[in-house]
């Protein structure tokens, strides 16, 4: 193992392992019943949505092969699937990674 | 120690139908072939995924080494992209923590929170007792761990075989699952203007700031929804 990829890796590890730490450590004071905790739940699920938009409209990786428009068409139809199926998470997710390169072909 | 029964339990929830295995290791996959093409060898591989175990992380890491970034340019960048895990811990944690159980468990076990073990712990911590569920969650996360790192060497060595399109579809795979399990989530207003908000401001805050967008999102639109749900309630 090369030096600088171990320790690329150590200091990723680090920096990550850091602010699950820093939760857990203000997790010991606070209640779950409290308003912080609703607080921070509503912090998690914008931020976790945050997230999930922005690796879909400004993608890193093999995304940005994929063209805007079929993106957005993939999702939406994904997401028809999954209110079709009774909310099932497993075909629209399927159905997706079949369908990006066939739709990217066309738009 | 760990009680086996909830333990168990908890691993064993990667294999409901609507487990995120699938989605879990497709991106792993990904990450592998990834990695394998910036130089690294497969333990090198293998422990990034082990320490880590955060996708965004991973890739920043990744794309510091193509640039020849600093070690502590490397470190920042990674607290940043990975700073949501805050959040996601402080809406988790006080749900298991329990006098009976030593600090340990809660010190170690942290190191699981993703958004996939995070999301299955959601959705069913109700029905597992206080004082078990760090066993329960313990189980989960080294659930999708395990099948994290089994994707990432699976990923190493399928990387000459993947195309284009292939590796569209791995990565596409994964914000299409999350983007149903938020959904599926949008049980109760505050979840779902904080889903819907987080969403809509992320993207906008990216024109301002690439790096801040995500926090600056996350807490303006969580905010937003807290205090609309508050005032909704009372």
């Amino acid at each position: 193992m090369s030096i600088s990829v171990l320790l690329s890796i150590i200091v990723t590890s680090l920096a990550t392992y850091l602010s699950r730490f820093l939760g857990v450590l203000s997790s010991l004071r606070i209640k779950e019943s409290s308003k912080i905790f609703r607080w921070f739940n509503c912090l998690a699920y914008a931020t976790l949505a945050a997230l999930i938009a922005r690796t879909i409209i400004f993608p890193v990786g093999a995304l940005t092969d994929a063209s805007y428009l079929s993106r957005l068409i993939v999702v939406l139809l994904s997401l028809g699937i999954f209110f079709i199926t009774k909310k099932n998470f497993v075909y629209p997710t399927i159905f997706s990674a079949i369908s990006i390169g066939i739709v990217n072909n066309f738009f | 120690m760990i009680k086996k029964e909830f333990f168990l339990k908890g691993y064993k929830s990667i294999l409901k139908p609507d487990s995120p295995a699938i989605a879990l290791a497709c991106c792993f996959v990904a990450i592998g072939a990834l990695l394998k093409n910036v130089g690294f060898n497969i333990q090198e591989s293998v422990l990034s995924t082990l320490l880590i175990y955060a996708l965004p992380g991973s890739l920043v890491m990744a794309e510091s080494i193509l640039i020849g970034a600093s070690l502590i340019s490397i470190f920042f960048a990674v607290w940043f992209v990975n700073a949501r895990l805050y959040p996601m811990a402080v809406s988790l944690f006080p749900l298991m923590m329990d006098d009976s159980q030593p600090k340990w468990k809660y010190y170690l076990s942290c190191h699981f929170i993703a958004v996939s073990a995070w999301l299955i712990m959601k959705s069913n911590y109700e029905t597992i007792e206080k004082k078990d569920r760090v066993d329960f969650w313990i189980g989960i996360g080294s659930a999708t761990l395990s099948v994290s790192v089994l994707a990432t060497i699976l990923g190493f060595y399928l990387a000459d075989y993947l195309n284009k399109d292939m590796l569209m579809g791995l990565a596409i795979l994964n914000p299409i699952y999350f983007t149903c399990m938020m959904v599926g989530a949008m049980k109760t207003l505050q979840i779902t203007l904080s889903v819907t908000l987080g969403a809509i401001l992320g993207p906008i805050f990216y024109f301002f700031s690439p790096e801040w967008s995500i926090i600056l999102g996350g807490v303006v639109g969580g905010s937003i929804a807290y205090l609309l749900g508050e005032k909704n309630v009372n």
